[in-house]
């Protein structure tokens, strides 16, 4: 009997673990067919650092999303914040008074201070997440149209340096076209992204403020009655994504060097696109932190793989419109099944 | 969780009639001209004829948001985009028949209903989405979202086509002998077309049930699947009509520009409107206040005179006040502050009767 209820648990495989899978066997299969098609380019391990080194701001506030996802809300200022971000650093640069250390400062102080006011008024005054985060868009948006209108390049010296610094790992690279050997370069963005995935995902996954959230994504009123503190747990989920769109705006800024109004302008949809194909669900409490990156990760080997294929712009939104519809009749369609119990995967059973 | 509790008949508009009402004030205020209304060419312009003209496209997309945000526990974010691709193939038709004849108000009619048709098309995708695969309404709609504007250009084909003719221009302006702008009495006729539907069928009955609890509705005889379906393809309707209506006013079609940002404005107008964004009960009368406020706000801000730039911050520092103002925590404290000061006389005269007793 023991032995029965033992191997039963064995079977079992989340839906958060299951989704992630799927999200995985996406990416590793759209990898392998983007190698295969144009094998000079994605076969080198710079093309796929590359991938996290530019977009780094996308898969952090990703991770954000997908945080706030699986606590049953959601954030939509996370691009403006991050815009915001980027001007304001810009300009305190420029303004010959400020520091790299104070720019830090600045850009983590307006991340949190709009994840402050977002959590506390969804979290403590019950407002719908939505409108809130849509109230804090617009404010980022104005905001950001207020201190400065043009593009506005940064030229303070020790930024500059810290923007051109890459990281350079001898042993993993690839020989060009001469048969010279190049190292691998890494920028300062990438890592962060690295940095933060590790924490985040122990956060998520062995602390108990990451366990309270995946319970209130599921059951808000269940949670409450297990006495989880659901109004600071949520309002905690608001603040760690405003924390990260504020580094995003950080990384951003290190990676153009530039502060422009039209900076991360829309992110936030394709963050909420990238966490959804890594198979986080918006009706909360279901989701792998691991699985944010890998969606990221799988929107943006698309679009390498359209620009290389040289098609027109047009057609790149149309594709990833059209995984994304793949991709989630496939979620949905595993979860269903699942539901019903006829569908079980044949590899995990023992 | 969070949800504005709709209680009593009528009690829920009184949130968007008082902040329409605040506005206007503020308007009165900086200027007594501002309900004048003057005659030019024969139609009336003026401050509230201008609200009702800009915010045609915005109360129609609201009216399908309410809907859908009712049947779907859910919002649909594609409707600038779904507007931008009905509103390319009406251009598409009506150019068309342009290269062959003259246009007559048959083609416009021909183009009108074409469109119409890909709304319905574009709601059922979103629908079949929503209701068959059990996909969040966001998460379904995200889709056209990221497509939908690329579609829409590769549909017209080249950069905003120019739409340069008189019946065009008179269903985005004025028809002569009619003194109001067409925009609004084609506004007007959907509200009452609306209206006559919610009052003749049982659609708002049954979609307020399946809002509240779909197990129990189905349990009752109602089919979820197919009211969810049919909200969405109102919804499509719906961006038929408001691409129709903003391509006219422009005169020629803009697939990047058309109705960008019309679904942030059209979910704030429902929750503005004391609609739950979670679904169930609603109300399209709070919707379409909501979306004139949203309108007149938009207006007061140009009028003070605040800078363009500083616009978006100043909408939002107010919407977030109005979202406090609604928030049930606030709103039970306010109650319970206003029952403690309406029944301590009967309290007093209680104990005042027990001590001379």
């Amino acid at each position: 009997m023991q032995l029965q209820n033992k191997k039963k648990a064995k079977e079992a495989i989340s839906n958060s673990n299951l989704l992630f899978l799927i999200s995985m066997i996406i990416f590793i299969v759209m990898y392998v067919f983007a190698i295969l098609r144009f094998p000079s380019s994605f076969l080198q391990f710079q093309t796929f650092f590359d991938l996290f080194s530019l977009n780094a701001p996308l898969i952090i506030l990703t991770l954000g999303m997908s945080i706030v996802m699986i606590g049953g809300g959601i954030d939509i200022s996370v691009g403006a914040v991050t815009g915001l971000v980027t001007m304001g650093c810009a300009v305190l640069l420029e303004s010959k008074t400020g520091t790299v250390g104070s720019t830090m400062l600045l850009a983590v102080a307006i991340g949190l201070g709009f994840g402050l006011l977002q959590g506390f008024m969804i979290a403590y005054l019950e407002i719908q997440p939505f409108i809130i985060t849509l109230a804090g868009m617009f404010l980022a948006n104005g905001l950001l149209t207020t201190i400065h209108k043009d593009p506005i390049n940064v030229t303070y010296e020790p930024f500059v340096a810290l923007r051109d610094y890459n990281i350079i790992i001898p042993f993993l690279g690839n020989h060009n076209r001469l048969g010279n050997f190049i190292p691998l370069q890494i920028k300062i963005g990438a890592v962060v992204v690295f940095v933060l995935i590790v924490i985040l995902v122990m956060m998520m996954n062995w602390s108990r403020l990451g366990r309270n959230l995946y319970a209130i994504g599921g059951n808000s009123q269940s949670a409450l009655m297990l006495g989880i503190n659901v109004k600071k747990t949520k309002f905690i989920s608001y603040l760690i994504s405003g924390l990260l769109s504020g580094i995003a705006g950080l990384v951003y800024l290190m990676n153009t060097g530039a502060g422009n109004v039209g900076n991360a302008a829309g992110f936030e949809m394709k963050a909420i696109a990238a966490s959804i194909i890594g198979g986080t669900m918006l009706t909360g409490g279901v989701g792998n932190l691991l699985g944010s990156p890998v969606g990221a990760l799988t929107l943006l080997t698309i679009n390498e793989l359209i620009r290389a294929a040289g098609v027109n712009s047009n057609y790149q939104a149309i594709l990833s419109g059209f995984l994304l519809y793949i991709f989630i009749v496939m979620q949905s369609a595993v979860v269903w099944l699942r539901s019903r119990g006829t569908f079980k995967l044949a590899i995990l059973r023992r | 969780m969070s949800m504005l509790r709709i209680k009593g008949h009528g009690t829920h508009l009184m949130l968007p009639l008082s902040v329409l009402m605040i506005l206007i004030v503020i308007n009165l205020m900086k200027g007594a001209d501002y309900f004048s209304i003057t005659v030019i060419n024969g139609a009336l312009y003026g401050n509230i004829p201008n609200i009702l003209f800009g915010a045609a496209e915005l109360v129609i997309i609201s009216i399908g948001m309410t809907l859908v945000t009712a049947a779907s526990r859910g919002q649909d974010i594609s409707v600038g985009v779904s507007g931008a691709i009905t509103s390319a193939v009406f251009v598409q038709v009506v150019l068309n028949a342009g290269n062959s004849g003259p246009i007559t108000w048959f083609t416009i009619l021909t183009g009108f209903l074409a469109s119409c048709l890909v709304g319905i098309l574009i709601g059922a995708f979103n629908g079949s989405l929503v209701a068959i695969f059990k996909v969040q309404p966001m998460v379904a709609t995200l889709i056209l979202f990221t497509a939908g504007r690329s579609i829409a250009f590769l549909i017209d084909g080249k950069l905003s086509p120019v739409l340069a003719n008189e019946l065009i221009s008179r269903i985005g302006g004025v028809i002569p002998g009619i003194p109001i702008q067409t925009p609004i009495l084609l506004t007007g006729m959907f509200i009452i077309i609306m209206a006559l539907v919610m009052k003749i069928t049982n659609l708002k009955l049954y979609t307020e049930a399946v809002g509240i609890n779909e197990g129990v509705a189905r349990l009752n005889g109602i089919n979820p699947i197919l009211i969810k379906f049919t909200n969405y393809i109102i919804l499509g309707v719906c961006t038929a009509v408001a691409g129709f209506i903003a391509v006219s006013k422009a005169g020629r079609h803009d697939s990047v520009n058309l109705l960008k940002f019309i679904e942030m404005d059209a979910i704030l107008a429902v929750a503005i409107g004391g609609n739950a964004l979670s679904g169930g009960t609603f109300s399209i009368a709070g919707s379409i206040i909501g979306a004139y406020t949203i309108e007149v706000l938009n207006r007061t801000l140009l009028r003070l005179e605040i800078g363009t730039e500083t616009i978006k911050a100043f909408k939002a520092v107010f919407i977030i006040i109005l979202m406090i103002i609604a928030s049930p925590v606030i709103r039970t404290y306010t109650r319970k502050l206003v029952r403690r000061t309406r029944i301590s006389p009967e309290r007093t005269k209680e104990v005042s009767d027990a001590i001379t007793k």
